[in-house]
């Protein structure tokens, strides 16, 4: 038997799932699942293959669906996925990571709760929201989000998360003690002699370089960085692109030195790739020089959005470059984004994109 | 009559659930009777039923979500409302989405 891929989709309106081979030319398309709730981060355990789905519904509050057998049939929990009675209820569940078996959520307000029963009980990280820096916390447009969750690929204590808009923060010891991990990225947002805060970056994304835990990329509101010693200092790697402004980063799965980016043209301009013509940007250098990735991708007309999750890498050889747009169109390249062709169109809003590859 | 401990032999409570709801509990009625003095004490008779169903009706304020409405004899009431033996309940989804 062949290796199945899996591009798992989350969408404003249920997940999906599209399958291929390693060829990665021809797609079925399953959905939409978790009863068409609005869901923000599609993953898989890749130890597994048990699909998990974060989300909110508006009727019915936020849960993390699971699914064993690809999305033929699902369950759902919420048990212990709360916070103390009087304070504001979680509106969603917005992030997923998995590593060893142990399964993080990042939820709506900012907060961080861990699974070790693959999602049918939850414990809050409580140290995240005794962080002094709590008050000062604000909500960027997606609301208060904790998007981005990094773990450490060896050391089980050690964690990353993105809060839009309070930052990039990272503990050493499991979630007890938290330190922000802000310097050097900018609030163009802030008065100007307040522009490097500690806190209250409106961070986008993070994620880690394959093979080198030292070195996270992030998309920022206010640039795209890179930090080579775990995000205690960030670089401006912006140089050679065209906006400032994008929602997603997608690290290349074997090479440190390979970043996908989409820069969109501003965020009071729409919101769209520049010049209504979509590309996906490619650095080899570890950001220091960009090539713009096109062919295949609309050229005309395409007012394009692509959300903080929504672009994904495979592990395949070469690796395949993924993203879907607000407006429900999923690409996929086989090539590390040298070429493109559309797997789906005319989705709900996506919100992630996420792969796992399938081994009989 | 005890609000808070209602008699073992006193009428249950009818309760009718939102259709929405049907596919998250396949294995729950959509009508079905309850023994239970308050609204709060349903849920969790339901929740025991059918874990997780208190947090798809409750938040963690505790409070009914903002966008599902219990109703018992006609009114709307919130979590605290006492059932009185052979109450009608409705809890239904309320108008959202987009």
């Amino acid at each position: 038997m062949t290796e199945t891929l899996l591009v798992l989709v989350g969408t404003r309106k249920g997940a999906f799932i599209a399958a291929t081979d390693t060829g990665r030319s021809e797609w079925s398309l399953k959905g939409p699942f978790c009863e068409t709730w609005p869901i923000n981060h599609v993953i898989a355990d890749p130890a597994t293959g048990a699909v998990y789905a974060a989300g909110g519904n508006e009727w019915f509050g936020p849960a993390v669906w699971k699914s064993t057998d690809r999305g033929e049939t699902w369950t759902h929990s919420s048990a212990g996925l709360a916070y103390p009675p009087g304070e504001t209820p979680i509106k969603s569940v917005w992030s997923l990571a998995i590593r060893d078996g142990v399964l993080y959520a990042g939820v709506e307000p900012a907060g961080l709760f861990r699974s070790t029963d693959g999602g049918e009980t939850w414990s809050h990280v409580k140290g995240l929201r005794d962080h002094p820096s709590r008050p000062q916390w604000q909500p960027g447009g997606g609301g208060l989000i904790l998007h981005s969750i990094v773990l450490h690929p060896r050391d089980p204590n050690q964690i990353w998360v993105g809060i839009s808009s309070a930052g990039v923060f990272h503990t050493f010891d499991g979630g007890e003690t938290w330190s922000p991990r802000n310097r050097g990225t900018r609030a163009d947002y802030m008065p100007e002699d307040q522009r490097y805060p500690e806190v209250g970056q409106c961070v986008h994304c993070i994620v880690m370089a394959p093979g080198n835990p030292d070195r996270l990329y992030q998309q920022n509101h206010c640039g795209m960085y890179r930090s080579d010693d775990g995000g205690l200092t960030w670089e401006s790697i912006e140089e050679g692109l065209p906006s400032s402004f994008g929602f997603p980063a997608a690290a290349h799965p074997r090479d440190p030195d390979q970043l996908f980016l989409v820069p969109l043209n501003g965020d009071i301009q729409g919101r769209f790739m520049p010049d209504a013509k979509a590309a996906v940007w490619r650095t080899r250098t570890r950001g220091s020089s960009w090539e713009d990735r096109r062919q295949g991708l609309p050229q005309e007309n395409a007012f394009l959005n692509v959300l903080r999750q929504a672009m994904a890498t495979d592990a395949l050889e070469p690796a395949g470059v993924y993203f879907g747009t607000s407006s429900g169109s999923l690409y996929a390249s086989p090539d590390e984004g040298d070429s493109w062709s559309a797997v789906a169109h005319h989705l709900p809003v996506i919100t992630s994109v996420e792969t796992v590859v399938i081994r009989p | 009559m005890s609000r808070a401990e209602p008699a073992p032999l006193a009428a249950p409570v009818l309760v009718r659930l939102p259709a929405a709801l049907a596919p998250l509990f396949p294995d729950a009625p959509r009508r079905l009777e309850v023994h239970a003095a308050t609204v709060d004490e349903l849920v969790d008779a339901l929740d025991a039923r059918w874990p997780g169903m208190r947090d798809r009706i409750c938040d963690s304020t505790p409070a009914i979500r903002r966008h599902m409405n219990v109703f018992v004899d006609g009114e709307r009431v919130g979590l605290d409302a006492p059932l009185a033996p052979g109450a009608d309940v409705y809890i239904l989804t309320a108008i959202s989405g987009g």
